[in-house]
């Protein structure tokens, strides 16, 4: 693991829109918490402005996102946006869920960080959020 | 072999020896099997089984707009399939309506997008509902559904004795693990009572709850945790609908179960087999049953998607064929079967023949079907379905400990241990200790990926468009009148389902109906998970 003399990397988890499939964000989670990051799970039904408004109060490095239901591209598009208004312009975002492989691209173009879509290995997930971490703590 | 070696165990943990033999099994055997439709009814439900009738063979289906599901319904019918099962979208399973601006998204995207009577009427449309087996995967909105059903079977002429099916209905195992929860857990547990009331009364053919392991599964608890958690939800439910003053056997035969299939074939066997002896002594010893079919468990065997995977989705169909095998072996009245492209999106037209065929295959052509508990004497399959019974016994008597389940989901303790399920799996997989072929052994460059689903973008328009001009049309005045029925029905305690069904005959919407629910009962967040 990457970045033990940096600061405690801080992550905002969410699932925005309607989907309950939880089992993966909430694996990703203790997988963070164990690598020493600072995990806030906000849970389920997140709008764009709950996300904004958590990631400002915590101060957060990274918002990762989980979606299963098919509409990542949309409600990715929002928090993007949202995040804009909020001039939380440095702030990374990661996606994972079942994302088909040309959705990756797409996320990436709409200015997604990261996706990890259902298959990556849970450690690179972790190495692979937590390097992000690093580059937003970087003075 | 050294004393450091790990244990073999099943999947679940269960300690595995090298080779059974017949004192691994406990004396007395012959009464813990019991006959092929008699009580405990480990040998199966029924005398006869598959020989003669087989399992309904039920793949779950559902995207878009009405239209698109009923040709997809149609489509499955011509190929064989001998039962429907409905997916719903999430608006739909949520209380929202389609043109509400929140959900625009997500209208039509996992499962058809229902908002009015004429909707479900599209769903069914030449398509004889006397004559079908549906189910319906839904769950806070059930009432609301299975009220559209019921007045689009009346418009097709139907009875309501032939109207037969099922209705997950299963509010816990939403807290639990499926998550499209709406309700705070005492005001829906209310719902699912109506619902049960109604359905023994009048729909004779009908499961108004399927009682569900499922999703738990799905969501990362074993095998036992799976059997015991259904238990410990049967358990109270049957608790709520005898406090409403029903009688056990009036809405105990008509209890149905749910369960998942994964991959370990003799623990997935074994594991139903013993539910069902788990179900037969509670319904007898604690619940005072006196018909016998009070105590005889019927499930439907969903395969698992969890245990699929995004790399070389072609193996999927192997896994798929192992699940639905070891589902047969333990004696399903219905068994789905994945697409093998589910890791990825949802499954084409394709991969759900493929699937079906999956099906066909084993019945026909594989001899499994023509003995009845086939399993049954193996020294390993007695002795895994004793000690699955055992420890199973023990997560009810825990739940029992922590004030039963409602209390339990309300801490988020049963949450909690499913959770820690799932990352000491995903920690295995990393470490390697547990093998995913293709995954972190046998793992090839093929990145191949196979044609996937396209959704339809101009559903959800579709959809909006159709409301609005039923909205137009309806008479406004009955359908509030309607609702506020219903509203006073809600606040006083009488049976919902009679004031839904004319809800929905007004045309007021699944949307306009939850949010009368809402107002009156309040809506439920859940606790944190660690």
């Amino acid at each position: 693991m990457t970045g033990a003399r940096r600061p405690r990397a801080k992550i905002i988890l969410a699932k925005p829109g309607l989907d309950g499939h939880d089992r993966g964000i909430k694996v990703v989670g203790m997988a963070l918490r164990d690598a020493g990051a600072e995990v806030v799970y906000l849970g389920l039904h997140q709008t764009a402005e709950q996300i904004v408004h958590a990631a400002l109060a915590e101060d957060a490095d990274v918002i990762g996102l989980s979606v299963l239901s098919g509409v990542h591209l949309d409600v990715s598009q929002e928090l993007i946006k949202a995040c804009h208004a909020a001039q939380l312009d440095d702030i990374a975002i990661v996606v994972g869920g079942t994302i088909p492989p040309a959705d990756v691209t797409r996320l990436r173009q709409l200015g997604v960080r990261d996706v990890m879509p259902v298959g990556t290995a849970i450690d690179d997930v972790v190495d692979r959020i937590l390097t992000l971490a690093a580059e937003e703590t970087r003075p | 072999m050294t004393d450091q070696q790990t244990a073999i165990t099943t999947d679940s943990g269960i300690p595995l020896d090298p080779v059974y033999y017949p004192d691994s099994v406990a004396p007395d055997l012959a009464s813990r099997l019991g006959e092929p439709g008699h009580a405990p009814f480990t040998r199966g439900p029924y005398s006869t089984m598959y020989r003669e009738r087989l399992w309904s063979m039920r793949q779950y289906a559902g995207y878009g707009s009405a239209d698109d599901t009923n040709a997809r319904f149609r489509y499955l019918l011509s190929q064989g399939q001998t039962a429907l099962s409905v997916a719903f979208d999430l608006p739909t399973q949520l209380g929202f309506d389609s043109s509400a601006e929140s959900v625009r998204a997500e209208v039509g995207r996992v499962g058809v997008a229902i908002d009015t009577v004429e909707d479900m009427e599209t769903v069914f449309d030449g398509l004889p509902i006397d004559q079908l087996s549906v189910n319906f995967t839904i769950n806070a909105t059930a009432p609301i559904i299975l009220a559209f059903y019921l007045v689009a079977a009346e418009r097709q002429g139907a009875k309501m004795a032939d109207v037969a099916g099922t209705l997950q209905n299963d509010i816990l195992k939403e807290f639990l693990a499926r998550k499209t929860f709406i309700f705070p857990p005492d005001h829906s547990i209310r719902l699912v009572t109506d619902v049960v009331e109604y359905a023994s009364e009048h729909l004779p053919r009908f499961n108004g709850i399927s009682i569900t392991g499922y999703h738990a599964r799905e969501a990362g608890c074993d095998a036992v945790q799976e059997i015991g958690l259904t238990m410990a939800s049967a358990i109270a439910y049957t608790e709520a609908f005898m406090a409403r003053g029903l009688d056990f056997d009036f809405f105990a035969p008509r209890l149905s179960f749910h369960f998942s299939s994964q991959l370990d074939l003799f623990e997935e066997a074994c594991k139903v087999r013993a539910a069902r002896r788990m179900w037969s002594k509670l319904a007898t010893e604690r619940f005072g049953a006196q018909k016998p079919n009070s105590a005889r468990l019927r499930f439907f065997s969903g395969c698992s998607g969890a245990t699929l995977t995004a790399q070389q989705p072609l193996n999927n169909v192997v896994r798929s064929t192992l699940q639905c095998l070891a589902a047969v072996l333990g004696g399903a009245q219905s068994i789905h079967v994945m697409g093998y492209d589910e890791a990825l999106g949802i499954p084409t037209e394709e991969s759900v023949r493929l699937a079906l065929r999956t099906q066909q295959i084993i019945a026909h052509e594989s001899g499994v079907a023509r003995v009845i508990d086939p399993l049954a004497g193996s020294y390993f399959v007695e002795r895994l379905t004793d000690d699955i019974e055992e420890r199973a016994w023990q997560i009810v008597r825990d739940v029992a400990d922590g004030g039963g389940l409602v209390d339990m989901l309300a801490a988020g303790i049963p949450q909690r241990w499913i959770t820690e399920s799932a990352y000491r799996y995903e920690r295995e997989v990393a470490s390697g200790e547990r093998i995913k072929v293709g995954v972190n052994k046998f793992v090839s460059d093929d990145i191949a990926v196979p044609p996937l689903f396209e959704v339809d973008e101009s559903a959800g328009d579709r959809q909006r468009q159709r409301l609005a001009e039923r909205l137009a049309r309806r008479d406004d005045v009955a359908a509030r009148s309607a609702l506020s029925e219903l509203d006073a029905a809600l606040r006083n305690g009488a049976n919902s389902m009679p004031y839904i069904m004319d809800a929905g005959r007004a045309g007021a919407t699944l949307g306009e109906i939850a949010d009368t629910m809402r107002a009156v009962f309040g809506v439920y967040r859940e606790p944190q998970p660690w």
